[in-house]
């Protein structure tokens, strides 16, 4: 299924039908048919895809009003008030490196070439909380495919945009900019991996990295880099931004894993936000709970070693 | 100056301390207020827990400065003192218990693991664990107790307490953020500003 560039995100998914799948899945969780009701929902809704979870997704309000996004502020309400100063059209996205078709692309070229779902993930930060998230976007496979990927390429970086008279905080040195984030070749190529554009079927709220961002689901938050302006196949493992400022703490694969240990806070278990005052914690899943899709391309690696 | 600090330390002697207590859990009553009407965002627990840690913070900062801001301006707040420490220590524990009961939830294999292992964490409990017997003995019972000697040497203990508090914050943030770094640096100027104090003391009694 192809969408035109003018189709807007309300034609894709009308939010009739996502207020209606969130009924549904409140009927089905309290029925206790979870899977019975990801059925139903495939039929009332087209492209349910097999790697959406069944939860509850967090509202667009809390989604949208609890970011971690630095060039837009550190506290997490901020970037939903500072990010409005961005510009996201027109938006072009330089993809370069080890690919056949290099050069600069516009959005509505990229999208035009690859097919919009609808991602129901879990999110999980590494900061020990985590929410679960109606994404739309693409599998990021489909553009390095219509790019073409060069056979001595193994990783793929990322760069979000710098400009720091609407991105005012990157006129501090929080972090070194441009913030930089990077896969593996497979990890990039797993179709689990999305760009997404839109949230709950509607345009990507800038703070949450309009208007195109990578989502790694079985990874922690900061590797899902927002806003990216550029794109680079390359041979060497690429620099990322948390582990430039801190080695120690966060490694380049960052894989959710409660088993290692993080420095800073325990990741054997989360907090899901929105679940009220008095929500409990629940125990954080190995790979986010991504593991049967993820977990062979880490074979015979030490993931306390790169973690 | 002095009519300044002259002024200021008349409107001190009218001020009753209690009201230096109420004006302190002013923070404290406009956060529960702004709980209740979901006023917090959508993750309530993490501005408590931040919320209850920067007043915290604020007010060890205060209890430091009240010495140097006698000797650099004769502005004289020692009456506000005590006030001014229980509250610190009222906003930590309070910070504490949010951390304990609604973040990491009484899971003390968690709780233990991140005591000794989270340097952050370690150094923030050091913080507290010093500051809980200041804030026991904060009433005149325990000054007659002790000798005011013994008082006096045990309350220097902010001394500890209030860098640890400071460098626990640093150690919180991720990235290189700025607000920290300014309770450090003013962390950092009133402690050196109070051993010249001494220095100047110590020397000035010797002649
Ligand atoms: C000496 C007393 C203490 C002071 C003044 C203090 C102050 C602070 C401040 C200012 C923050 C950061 C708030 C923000 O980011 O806006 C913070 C965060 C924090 N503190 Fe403390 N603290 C103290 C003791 C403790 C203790 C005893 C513990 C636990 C054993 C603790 C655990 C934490 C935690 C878990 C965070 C937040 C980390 C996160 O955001 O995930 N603190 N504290």
């Amino acid at each position: 299924m192809r969408f035109k560039p003018d189709l807007t995100w309300a034609d894709v998914t009308p939010k009739a039908d996502f207020l209606n799948r969130r009924q549904l899945m409140k009927g089905a969780a309290a029925m206790g048919i979870g899977s019975i009701g990801g059925a139903t929902m495939a039929s009332a809704n087209a492209p349910a895809s097999i790697y959406s979870t069944d939860e509850e997704p967090n509202t667009l309000e809390e989604i949208s009003s609890y970011n971690n996004f630095y060039e837009f502020g550190t506290g997490k309400d901020e970037p939903a008030e500072h990010a409005y100063r961005l510009t996201t059209s027109p938006w072009t996205v330089e993809i370069d490196g080890l690919v056949d078709n290099p050069g600069m692309y516009d959005l509505n070229d990229i999208l035009s070439q690859v097919t919009i779902e609808e991602r129901i993930y879990r999110f999980r930060c590494v900061e020990a909380w985590s929410m679960v998230v109606p994404w739309n976007g693409f599998e990021l496979r489909q553009l390095l495919e219509r790019v073409g990927v060069q056979s001595s390429a193994k990783y793929v970086a990322f760069e979000t945009l710098v400009r720091p008279d609407e991105m005012l905080w990157q006129n501090y040195d929080i972090l070194e900019w441009p913030y930089r984030e990077g896969l593996r070749l497979d990890e990039a190529m797993n179709p689990l991996t999305i760009m997404a554009t839109g949230l709950y079927g509607e345009e990507l709220p800038k703070q949450n990295g309009a208007p195109m961002r990578l989502v790694v689901p079985w990874k922690y938050g900061f590797k899902s880099i927002k806003s990216i302006v550029k794109i680079s196949l390359t041979e060497e493992e690429p620099e990322t931004s948390w582990n430039m400022q801190n080695a120690r703490e966060y490694g380049f694969y960052s894989n959710v894993n409660p088993e290692v240990s993080h420095p800073r806070w325990s990741q054997a278990s989360e907090r899901r936000i929105g679940g009220g005052f008095f929500a409990t914690r629940q125990p954080t899943q190995m790979f986010n709970g991504y593991e049967q899709y993820v977990a062979s391309m880490y074979d015979g690696m030490d993931l306390s070693e790169n973690f | 100056m002095q009519q300044v600090s002259q002024t200021c330390n008349g409107l001190c002697r009218a001020i009753p301390v209690w009201v230096v207590y109420l004006l302190g859990f002013a923070p404290f009553v406009w956060l529960l207020i702004q709980l209740f009407t979901y006023q917090l965002g959508v993750d309530p627990v993490k501005v408590l827990e931040h919320e209850f840690g920067k007043v915290g913070l604020q007010f060890i900062v205060g209890g430091i400065v009240i010495t140097p801001l006698r000797n650099w301006t004769g502005i004289n707040l020692l009456k506000f003192r005590r006030a001014i420490g229980v509250l610190a220590f009222f906003y930590v524990l309070a910070h504490l218990l949010v951390w304990l009961v609604l973040d990491i939830q009484l899971l003390w294999g968690e709780i233990l693991t991140d005591i000794f292992k989270r340097p952050y964490i370690t150094i923030g409990m050091f913080g507290f664990l010093i500051m809980a017997p200041l804030a026991l003995t904060s009433n005149n019972t325990s000054v007659k107790k002790m000798g005011a000697m013994s008082w006096r040497k045990l309350h220097k203990l902010t001394y500890l307490a209030a860098p640890a508090a400071a460098i626990h914050y640093v150690m919180v943030v991720k990235g290189w953020q700025i607000e920290p770094l300014i309770y450090l640096a003013i962390v950092g100027v009133l402690l050196i500003a109070r051993i010249k104090l001494k220095q100047r003391n110590r020397s000035a009694a010797r002649v």
